[in-house]
């Protein structure tokens, strides 16, 4: 396959018609920013909605998402695994090998174009494990605009490769002491950023959250993983997965994956959360298994919070799922069982992450290890005949440094 | 007659412009900011603002964020928030009280049973700076039911054909978020207010206040004399921070260094129609 699929229209009665005109799906998501932020956030939704009707804009972007992210993304048979599991045929959708190591490039790409549409100079953003930051400092890079990326000191010194990535792509990386220093801190300091700097500066939104429309447009972007594997699949098997897995902090490569099978009902859906020192540790990242309703960060979703609405630290050994909320549409999704959530815990990912490595040859980043400890713990159980699809959303050298504190190794 | 809408009428009749004081709720601890609260209407006060703490304070600045930081520290709560208003009503029946945070602490609670427990507590009106008109619908119904003021904030970025709606089901007064950005940053000029001010009254007759970036007795003063009211926030809570023991406790001159500011505010906004 060396086209990439363009996603096909919804049915009437479909999954995949959310969100409403208020930007909600269901009880979840919304537009909660301040007055000054408001009239912007609207302005970008009707960019948007003119973009998409837009056969330019989407040329564009699938010119760069094949020949400069490198798309399609290979879909491996990792048959070595599939092996020393003992079951189901495991499929990884290869999204680690898109340029700048991630699945984040392919929604960086699709917002740098609507922000160029709209006239903005200037482009913020929020990291965590960094890998949307370097996909933004990079496509800043690329179209010559300048580029702010907001980053916890917690996660400046767990992903120092990345840091240092960012400023040689020329963006100045902002450090957050605020809070726990992670990826909630980083977002509320681009926010802050965003209303003083409103009328020239785009704020690229690294996830499936946020104020309407960035849950929409980011899953949008992002569907094209779900769309290849789809048809990947078909060609290799014949047929859909009988399971698809992949690793929730926001969720963007979750729901770019769940997307296109949301309406496929023998496909069970399974987002894996990051459980951290464990769901009862009191030092968890799992929002939808431990959290609540409530409103961040512009959209009401499940967040970890405390009986007063105060908002908990999130922890997760991956900075990339280090984050108390999770986006609005898994929130639905949840709510409805369509998708079912469960999570790993941060030894179970240490363990997936060198299974993963020495069976397939391939150092998984620590987010995906998630997913995968996921797989290891239902593949075993399942015919020799049954198909597990993961995302393998990201590549795991930015996480080595990390690891070998974990392992007892110096480097 | 709202306390609010009694007090902006009064103000009218004497021909002068209010000075509203932030505070934030619980800091640096309850009881300095009971007494702080309880001595602001004897300084000056016209209405008062309180701040209810939030971890994700995404609309404020530094000064404002480490306020909230050791207000949770000293056990803040929205609970808490609301104690304090009864206590300072027992004292006070007159003075408006305005409650400003995030939505939240008040969706934990239930919008419904924070309505009429704010309302109870003496609360007059709330700010929600997170809870645009678009998604008014979560907490208004409740707060018109318990007959509680929703101000609204309006920013330079509401354009005229956005302020209608913005100011539909409004009440109280307009707050008029006078920059682009967070609290205690920057400042607006006189005549930015001078065309901003006159244009927002073509939309509505409910008095306007002035916040974010009104810091001096001279610029409180500029606000009354174009708006009907000054909102001070970041400088108080400055001179509050710098009051306090290098633990963030307060010290015995602090209630008195805070109250002090909010009278040198307070005589500004007074002499400044008579000087115009």
């Amino acid at each position: 396959m060396n086209e990439i699929p363009r996603p096909q229209p919804a049915p009437p009665n479909s999954l995949r018609n959310g969100p409403d005109q208020r930007g909600r799906f269901g009880a979840f998501g919304g537009r909660f920013v301040a007055e000054t932020l408001m009239p912007l956030v609207l302005d970008l939704e009707a960019a948007y909605e003119n973009a998409r009707r837009d056969p330019a804009f989407r040329t564009e972007l699938d010119d760069l998402l094949t020949h400069y992210v490198g798309r399609p993304s290979p879909l491996w048979h990792a048959s070595r695994l599939s092996a020393a599991l003992g079951g189901a045929r495991i499929y990884f959708k290869r999204d680690e090998l898109n340029h700048t190591g991630a699945h984040k490039i392919n929604n960086c790409l699709g917002q740098i174009l609507l922000a160029r549409r709209m006239g903005k100079t200037r482009i913020i953003a929020e990291t965590g494990a960094g890998q949307h930051g370097v996909a933004t400092a990079t496509v800043c890079a690329l179209f010559g605009l300048p580029c702010t990326v907001y980053m916890g000191t917690t996660d400046i010194e767990r992903q120092k490769p990345n840091v240092f990535r960012m400023k040689l792509l020329g963006a100045e990386v902002s450090p957050v002491s605020a809070g726990a220093g992670t990826l909630k801190d980083a977002m509320n300091e681009a926010l802050r950023d965003w209303v003083a700097n409103v009328r020239n500066t785009y704020y690229l939104i690294g996830t499936v959250a946020g104020p309407h429309p960035y849950p929409m447009l980011v899953r949008d972007f992002q569907s094209v993983i779900g769309e290849e594997a789809k048809a990947q699949l078909r060609q290799a098997e014949g047929r859909l997965p009988d399971v698809a897995v992949a690793c929730i902090g926001g969720g963007s490569n979750a729901m770019g994956l769940f997307h296109p099978f949301l309406d496929d009902p023998s496909v069970r859906l399974i987002g894996v959360e990051a459980a951290g020192k464990g769901l009862d540790s009191g030092l968890t990242a799992a929002s939808l298994s431990r959290g609540r309703p409530g409103v961040l960060h512009g959209n009401r979703t499940y967040l970890l919070q405390d009986d007063e609405g105060q908002i908990q630290e999130a922890h997760s050994i991956s900075a990339g799922l280090d984050y108390p909320g999770i986006g609005p549409e898994h929130s639905w999704l949840h709510d409805l069982g369509r998708v079912e959530y469960v999570a790993a815990t941060d030894e179970e990912a240490l363990a997936a992450f060198q299974l993963c490595t020495r069976t397939e040859g391939i150092i998984p980043a620590l987010e995906p290890a998630h997913a995968l400890a996921h797989v290891a713990k239902i593949a075993p159980a399942m015919q020799k005949d049954r198909i597990i699809l993961m995302n393998l959303c990201g590549r795991g050298d930015k996480d080595i440094f990390t690891v070998a504190e974990h392992l007892g190794v110096t480097l | 007659m709202s306390r609010i809408a009694a007090r902006f009428a009064a103000l009218r009749r004497a021909g002068r412009g209010a000075l509203i004081p932030f505070l934030e709720a619980f800091d640096p601890d309850r009881e300095t900011s009971a007494a702080l609260l309880a001595g602001l209407p004897a300084a000056g006060a016209d209405l008062i603002e309180i701040g209810v703490p939030f971890t994700d304070p995404m609309a404020d600045g530094p000064i404002i964020q480490a306020a909230g930081r050791r207000a949770l520290r000293a056990g803040a709560s929205l609970r808490g928030a609301l104690a304090m208003v009864r206590q300072f009503r027992t004292a006070d029946p007159e003075t408006p009280v305005i409650l400003m945070g995030y939505l939240n602490p008040i969706l934990s609670y239930g919008p419904e049973p924070f309505a009429r427990d704010a309302a109870a507590s003496g609360v007059d009106g709330l700010i929600v700076v997170d809870l645009p008109a678009e998604e008014s619908d979560l907490l208004a119904p409740f707060a018109t039911r318990f007959g509680l003021d929703i101000i609204r904030l309006v920013a330079p970025t509401t354009d005229d054909q956005r302020l209608p709606k913005v100011l539909e089901g409004s009440s109280g007064f307009v707050y008029y978020v006078s920059i682009t950005g967070i609290t205690g940053t920057k400042s607006a000029t006189v005549a930015e207010l001078s065309a901003n001010i006159p244009r927002l009254r073509r939309f509505t007759q409910l008095p306007i206040a002035v916040g974010f970036g009104v810091k001096t007795p001279a610029q409180a003063a500029e606000v009354v004399s174009i708006a009907d009211a000054a909102v001070v926030a970041s400088s108080l809570i400055a001179t509050l921070a710098a009051s306090l023991d290098e633990k963030g406790h307060p010290l015995p001159g602090t209630v008195a260094r805070v109250l002090a500011d909010v009278a040198a505010l307070a005589h500004s906004v007074r002499g400044a129609r008579a000087a115009a």
